[in-house]
């Protein structure tokens, strides 16, 4: 079991989510010239929550390229640019336009590979960003990792701290398959603790994020933060509760998940994104299938309603999972 | 086009009618599983246009792509190979006829996505812009490509970055069964350039010369960093959307009609012989060759062992 983010590395400096992603992409754009930003908005502008600012004035419009407003022809673009040698990653602005570049992620990217027999490599970064809670409603808020999880050929990474943001970037971008990058709208304005430098963090690693032995929850993106909060909420009431911060869905780190359920024997699985299909069920369903005789409750999901995201600030708050929820599914798991 | 050019375009283009002869009887013969559709007719444009290619040009193709796939120089056996199922085929049996790729020749695939192709030729010209060489990417494609969002997106593009791309699109009349009258408004395909900044030609896709000429001013154009443009051959096929379809959408005259007016290889030995270029017993020698080449290759690809079984992650994932 590791806690990367709780051992404290030599020089860490606090940073913005949205400024630690910045720095992997300098860092990566200095050290690879064949590494490329593509998207829009990207350039004067920084990107539609600031994540390339500056980056335009150090190494120009050929690698800060922004582009119309055509997202397939853009992710496309990108795919034919990995295949012939260069490491594009794009900025996709909300992740409910992927729907408009769906094909060449599904169909091209993740399958070139396959398809050819192993005669192709698809080095590419999708960046998006989703997740509710700024009231851009239904078609602005989605959290979509289940479409991409469901993929074979693409590997999918949902960050929840600046540490991790940048280290997971970095590994994307080095990373020789196509991989959806998921951040969330809520999170560019947090703060942590970034490594200078180069910093990695693998892709396909879990996180504990904190330690328990009542319970443990497994999540990912924005709700590791609330399951923080709940879980000192819980301890309030002498109920200790494990996070892990499944950080990489695709592939799904199963050791580290399956020896905190072996841990606490009670396991609560969180997310934003709608619960039917949502990619909580697969690591349920996986937990039941590899530990079920070590679990002393069904492994219990709590996740968004079955609804598109609402407008309103109180009902938006309704349909995805609170620390209230949370707190209550806690303790009527251990109870 | 000099007279060598002449003779291995002609030899080009029957390869690829000798392919896909061989391939309808191999389907026929239920050796080839799934579907194949067949270039037969609309040779002149894979062969005229991949005459101006070097190895490390891209092209992106098509669900009927054995005969891009040809002309970028791939080898046959490994083709047979693919469609036969076997290890020893360009995709090892993973993609077969819709997804043949020969990446050693800057073919970055067949295509089973209608304008699938489009961005992703877009997108290896970015590259050759990018690192500054002076490579240039062919995307063929169809009429029927030319109304997805993907071709407008990647002209637009190609366009404003002035890429060094060259769009082809190949006009055989029909998108599955859908004459090409019932999906454009317009006439010439050609004159969707003009609205994204870039020369437009529309072109005689049976005649090889032809083909052969503008592509040639296009791709050096390209190569020359002043940016993209859309050619659009005329042409015909004279086989059945894919093997096996019953062409209700078409008359029978219209099919032998066009069939005998529109053959780019009966034409093509015609001004071959005709400018003195090669006799007709040189030509003769060069089709039992190629006849010969086809009978090695189905051979060489039916001796090969069947594809391995999926190896995972390895098959769908790189590195790791
Ligand atoms: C996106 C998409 N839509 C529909 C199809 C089914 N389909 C396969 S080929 C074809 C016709 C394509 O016409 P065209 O682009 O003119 O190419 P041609 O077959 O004439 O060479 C269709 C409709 C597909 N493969 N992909
Ligand atoms: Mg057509």
């Amino acid at each position: 079991m590791q806690a990367t983010e709780a051992r404290a590395p030599a020089a860490a400096r606090e940073m913005f989510y949205s400024e630690a992603l910045g720095d992997a992409l300098r860092l990566e754009m200095a050290r690879d010239e064949r590494v490329i930003v593509i998207g829009e908005d990207i350039a004067e502008h920084g990107g539609a929550f600031q994540v390339t600012a500056g980056l335009l004035e150090r190494f120009g419009p050929t690698r800060i390229r922004q582009t119309p407003i055509s997202e397939i022809g853009i992710v496309g673009a990108a795919v034919g640019a990995a295949l012939t040698g260069l490491r594009p990653v794009v900025e996709l602005m909300y992740v409910d336009f992927a729907g408009l570049a769906m094909d060449q992620i599904v169909n091209q990217a993740a399958q070139n590979r396959f398809m050819f027999g192993g005669q192709a490599r698809v080095p590419m970064v999708l960046r998006t960003q989703g997740g509710s809670g700024r009231g851009n409603a239904a078609q602005h808020s989605k959290s979509l990792e289940a479409w991409f999880a469901h993929v074979a050929g693409l590997k999918v990474v949902m960050p929840s701290t600046p540490g991790d943001a940048k280290g997971l970037l970095t590994a994307a971008i080095r990373d020789d398959n196509p991989v959806i990058f998921l951040e969330h709208k809520l999170l560019y304005r947090t703060k942590g603790p970034v490594p200078e430098g180069e910093h990695l963090v693998p892709l396909g690693k879990a996180d504990v994020k904190r330690a328990g032995r009542d319970l443990v929850i497994v999540t990912w993106s924005r709700e590791v933060l609330f399951a923080l909060e709940a879980a000192e909420r819980l301890a309030r009431d002498e109920i200790e509760a494990e996070v892990v911060d499944a950080r990489t869905l695709v592939p799904l780190d199963k050791e580290t998940i399956l020896a905190s359920v072996r841990k606490t024997h009670r396991v609560l699985v969180l997310h934003e994104a709608v619960k039917r299909g949502g990619y909580g069920a697969e690591i349920a369903a996986m937990i039941a299938e590899e530990a079920f005789d070590d679990l002393d409750a069904p492994p219990r999901r709590l996740a968004g309603l079955e609804t598109p995201i609402p407008y309103a600030q109180h009902l938006e708050r309704s349909v995805v999972p609170q620390v209230d929820d949370i707190v209550r599914a806690a303790k009527e798991l251990v109870a | 086009m000099d007279r060598k050019t002449a003779r291995d375009v002609y030899r080009v283009m029957r390869r690829i009618r000798g392919f896909e002869e061989r391939s309808a009887t191999l389907f026929g013969e239920n050796k080839i599983w799934g579907t194949i559709h067949s270039y037969a007719g609309e040779e002149a444009i894979a062969a005229g246009v991949c005459a101006n290619l070097r190895d490390d040009d891209w092209i992106t193709s098509t669900h009927r792509g054995h005969g891009h796939c040809i002309a970028k120089g791939a080898d046959l056996g490994k083709m047979f190979a693919e469609l036969l199922g076997r290890e020893t085929g360009y995709c090892r049996g993973r993609g077969g006829s819709m997804h043949i790729a020969d990446t050693s020749k800057g073919n970055l695939g067949a295509n089973g996505i209608v304008g699938g192709g489009i961005p992703i030729a877009t997108g290896a010209a970015l590259t050759a812009k990018q690192l500054g060489t002076d490579q240039v990417a062919v995307s063929f494609f169809g009429d029927g490509a030319a109304n997805q969002g993907t071709f407008h997106e990647s002209l637009n593009l190609a366009a404003i970055w002035k890429l060094p791309a060259v769009y082809v699109c190949e006009n055989n009349q029909y998108a599955e069964s859908l004459p090409v009258k019932r999906a454009f408004a317009v006439d010439d395909i050609a004159v969707r350039a003009a609205g994204y900044g870039m020369p437009g030609l529309r072109i005689d896709g049976r005649d090889v010369r032809a083909v052969y000429d503008a592509a040639r001013e296009a791709i050096a154009r390209a190569r020359a960093g002043n940016g993209p443009t859309l050619l659009v051959a005329d042409s015909y096929r004279h086989e059945g959307h894919y093997y096996g379809d019953p062409r209700k959408y078409q008359s029978k005259d219209e099919i032998e009609g066009w069939r005998k007016r529109f053959d780019p290889l009966t034409d093509a030995r015609a001004w071959i012989v005709d400018e003195g270029i090669a006799s007709a017993a040189d030509l003769d020698a060069i089709d039992r060759e190629v006849a010969e080449e086809i009978d090695r290759a189905v051979a060489w690809a039916d001796a090969g062992p069947l594809a391995s079984p999926i190896a995972l992650p390895g098959d769908v994932y790189a590195g790791d």
